[in-house]
């Protein structure tokens, strides 16, 4: 693992808006919490919708590493090599329960 | 506004149908146009929420990706997802919007009436982000399934 290598980073239709519509962004990193903070240092207004106020990663936003949750393994510790792929994911979900809009 | 092929909106509607009397949900593939988003497809998704399948629906983000990765392919791309209502109107619901976080992405809710599609109703998602995030009515129009894009 070296200091260069360089993952790529899958941006959601809902956040390309902040990235200059780019669907998908290459990002030096050597884990997936590098690669994210490079990704809102060149793309700054991303920032807000991946992390709470306090810096955390958003709960309803979901970060896979090729196809594992950074969650289920070291989170944004979680070690990437050259060639990864990280998806950023918002969930998607809902349901009649509660109140229906008139 | 919303195109969709009459194809992708006759699948959606059968999928609600097929689930009831649980909730059905999927994604919705084609392109952004500026304001528009047009459906060329539909993908179906499992329900995850297995404890309340009738009023909730979740899709996995591994499915998502895998949905994603092969309409890159096609070259189309996410631009909404669909799911159903059973025996409840084709109106958001307050779950649905807090739990709603894909903005300028459609919503699509099908009613489903005792096993059978009722209305189909799109709602975009508006906003710039969780505190002013709103859904907004929009229009759908269905487009000959048979005639490509380019033709019309």
């Amino acid at each position: 693992m070296h200091l260069n290598d360089i993952m790529r980073i899958h941006i959601p239709t809902s956040l390309r808006q902040y990235a200059d519509e780019k669907d998908a962004v290459e990002v030096a990193g050597r884990t997936a919490g590098e690669g994210l903070a490079n990704l809102t240092a060149q793309y700054p207004d991303l920032r807000r919708q991946l992390y709470t106020d306090d810096g955390k990663l958003r709960a309803f936003v979901n970060f896979y590493l090729n196809d594992e949750d950074i969650r289920s393994l070291q989170q944004e510790n979680t070690p990437v090599k050259e060639g990864d792929s990280l998806s950023i994911v918002p969930s998607i979900a809902g349901g009649v329960e509660l109140t229906i809009a008139e | 506004m919303l195109s969709i092929s009459q194809s992708a909106l006759d699948g959606l509607r059968r999928h609600g149908e097929e689930t009831y009397p649980n909730e059905c949900c999927g994604v919705l593939l084609g392109k952004l146009e500026g304001e528009e988003r047009r459906v060329s497809s539909v993908a179906r998704c499992g329900n995850t929420r297995s404890d309340s399948p009738q009023n909730r629906y979740n899709i996995d983000p591994k499915e998502l990706i895998r949905i994603q990765r092969q309409a890159r392919e096609r070259g189309e791309d996410v631009v909404g997802f669909y799911h159903s209502h059973p025996d409840h109107a084709a109106r958001w619901s307050t779950t649905d919007l807090a739990e709603a976080h894909w903005i300028g992405c459609s919503y699509v809710i099908t009613a489903i009436e005792g096993g059978l599609a009722g209305r189909t109703c799109s709602f975009a998602l508006g906003g710039t982000g969780e505190e002013d995030k709103c859904f907004l009515d929009e229009e759908i129009e269905p487009f000959p399934s048979a005639a490509p894009p380019e033709s019309r």
